[in-house]
């Protein structure tokens, strides 16, 4: 059973700010939506076949696919705050 | 010219034969969104300078050139990127978001001289079933304004069955491109995973997402998915080039999980399955039925690894580098304001699943139980393929239904995918055809009749899809 205050941490961990007044019918949502896909329990075991194609990481040679700066006034254009080309945030410490 | 039964194959031989310009036919379709558009609401944006892009097409086709794409209008859904133009998932988060690179699937189209016309209203991020979730209003279905064209490529969708584009671009996590086409009357393909470059589609559930097309017909689709496919180096998880098809053979033997589809599935959808069953049969195909236990369980499955995937692929959007940024007292309280303000409600529901199932003391519960699922439905079915070549469904369990029945019951419209999402978990291609109709308060709805197939065989879907199309 998914409570009030689950959902609030969750949304502190998703780092989302969810109104008091939504928590309650979010939970209830989240509640019935979990019900449903706890049917998938009926499949777990130990019999589980090895998965054929097992995901592989594919790796390509570390190179400059790019003339350099390129990309850069697209890019910038696109920051909230900028400086000189420079992405500018908040101060964290 | 009329865009509602113009095909692309039509409009090839106009546009070969100089019967028509690539001007012609993109005002053709412009004035088809002028007369359409302000009451279906299919597209977010119509560009500014479609006959800019047309007049290169006819410079093109005037030098000899022939491509199947040339001059040819299409609509591209909003999470695929063009290079300076606007792409935003149909989310405030990226409302003012312009693209600082042009995708894959959408760089060939552009070589191959295709004309876009607009981009295409969706659910928020693709998550959804209906286009109720666009952060930027519905999309009406244009066989009845009261009802939803389906979702995510909703507009995409509306826009090709509405006469308002050519073909079109979606994409498909769990159903987005076959489910809307089954409702909206038109051909969707989600090809095998890995067969289209997703570099620059905004990612939702990455292992699987795959781009696929919305056409009017079979031989339409077909065109454009090849014209997208292929390996690229932008995307590791594309399919190397040389890895072999699945040849087309004359007459396949298609399964029908006929346990799964006692249930829950209306009548006249039923009827209008039968009617294409018959069909296959009489093209001298053979249908048979098959046993596949573990299929009902695909959408629990899926709705376990798609939200975890989501949560994950949702954390970028924090306000900083792009999108949406609303101010507040630090940079944490940043992060939180501006993912409060900028993704909406459904968005909002799956990052908070994703991060329940992934939650430690949960993730073996939810998470592992699912992967496990997921190899057990993947086995079951590749199984059923050492007998059969296809496996067939009905896309969903009824036709369009009405705009807001399902907006205040996510669990119901989850449901909706029932009979796709088992695609995308096991990672193989699929597409709705048009085949049948169903009457509703006076509306005349179109039903699809879904076909699946081994990875990398879409050529068989191709050959079945044809005589679908006709009955």
């Amino acid at each position: 059973m998914i409570t009030k205050d689950d959902v609030a941490h969750l949304a502190t961990l998703a780092r989302i700010r969810v109104p008091d007044g939504e928590l309650e019918p979010l939970a209830k949502e989240m509640d019935a939506i979990l019900g449903y896909v706890e049917d998938v329990r009926a499949l777990a075991g130990d019999d589980v076949p090895e998965p054929e194609h097992a995901l592989r990481n594919v790796l390509r040679k570390d190179e400059v696919t790019n003339e350099q700066g390129s990309y850069t006034e697209r890019i910038v254009a696109q920051f909230p705050s900028s400086e000189n080309n420079a992405l500018k945030v908040k101060k964290i410490l | 010219m009329d865009t509602n039964t113009l095909t692309m194959k039509d409009a090839r031989q106009l546009l070969d034969k100089k019967e028509c310009s690539a001007q012609e036919l993109a005002q053709g379709y412009l004035d088809g969104i002028k007369e359409c558009d302000g009451e279906v609401h299919a597209y977010l944006e119509v560009y500014d300078d479609v006959l800019t892009q047309a007049k290169q097409a006819d410079t093109r086709l005037a030098a000899g050139e022939t491509s199947p794409l040339l001059g040819i209008p299409l609509a591209i859904k909003d999470n695929i990127l063009i290079e300076g133009r606007t792409a935003s998932a149909a989310s405030k988060m990226l409302e003012h978001y312009a693209a600082t690179y042009t995708a894959t699937a959408t760089k060939k189209l552009e070589e191959a001289g295709a004309v876009f016309l607009g981009r295409t209203n969706m659910d928020e991020f693709a998550m959804g079933g209906s286009t109720e979730n666009s952060a930027f209003g519905v999309t009406k279905n244009p066989h009845d304004h009261t009802r939803v064209p389906g979702g995510s490529s909703g507009g995409s969708a509306a826009a090709v069955a509405g006469g308002m584009a050519l073909a079109a671009l979606g994409s498909d996590t769990g159903g987005s491109i076959r489910q809307p086409a089954a409702l909206c009357g038109v051909v969707g393909l989600k090809p095998t995973y890995g067969s289209v470059s997703r570099h620059g589609l905004m990612a939702m559930g990455s292992s699987l997402d795959v781009i696929g097309p919305l056409a009017r017909t079979v031989d339409d689709a077909e065109v454009l998915f090849e014209a997208v496919r292929g390996h690229d180096r932008m995307d590791a998880t594309t399919i190397p080039n040389n890895r072999p098809r699945i040849e087309n053979k004359e007459t396949c033997t298609v399964g029908v999980p006929r346990a799964f589809l006692e249930k829950g599935v209306d009548a006249d959808v039923l009827s209008a399955f039968e009617a294409g069953l018959a069909a296959l049969r009489s093209a001298g195909h053979t249908v048979v039925d098959v046993e596949l236990p573990t299929l009902p369980y695909a959408l629990a499955t899926y709705y376990i690894i798609m939200p975890a995937e989501v949560s994950a692929n949702m954390a970028r959007f924090d306000g900083v580098r792009y999108g949406l940024h609303v101010d507040s007292a630090n940079g944490i309280e940043d992060y939180f304001e501006s993912r409060g303000a900028g993704l909406g409600d459904e968005v909002r529901r799956r990052i908070l699943l994703g991060t329940y199932v992934l939650s430690s003391g949960y993730y073996d519960a939810y998470y592992g139980t699912a992967m496990q699922a997921r190899e057990r439905i993947r086995a079951d079915v590749r199984e059923a393929f050492t007998t059969v070549d296809a496996l067939a469904m009905p896309t969903t369990t009824s036709p369009a239904f009405k705009l807001g029945e399902k907006t205040n019951d996510p669990l119901a419209m989850y449901l909706e995918d029932i009979f796709t999402v088992s695609a995308n978990i096991i990672g193989i291609p699929a597409m709705s055809v048009p085949c049948g109709i169903a009457e509703r308060d006076g509306s005349t709805l179109p039903v699809g009749f879904q076909l699946l197939a081994p990875e990398l065989a879409e050529t068989t879907l191709f050959t079945l899809g044809r005589v679908l199309e006709r009955v």
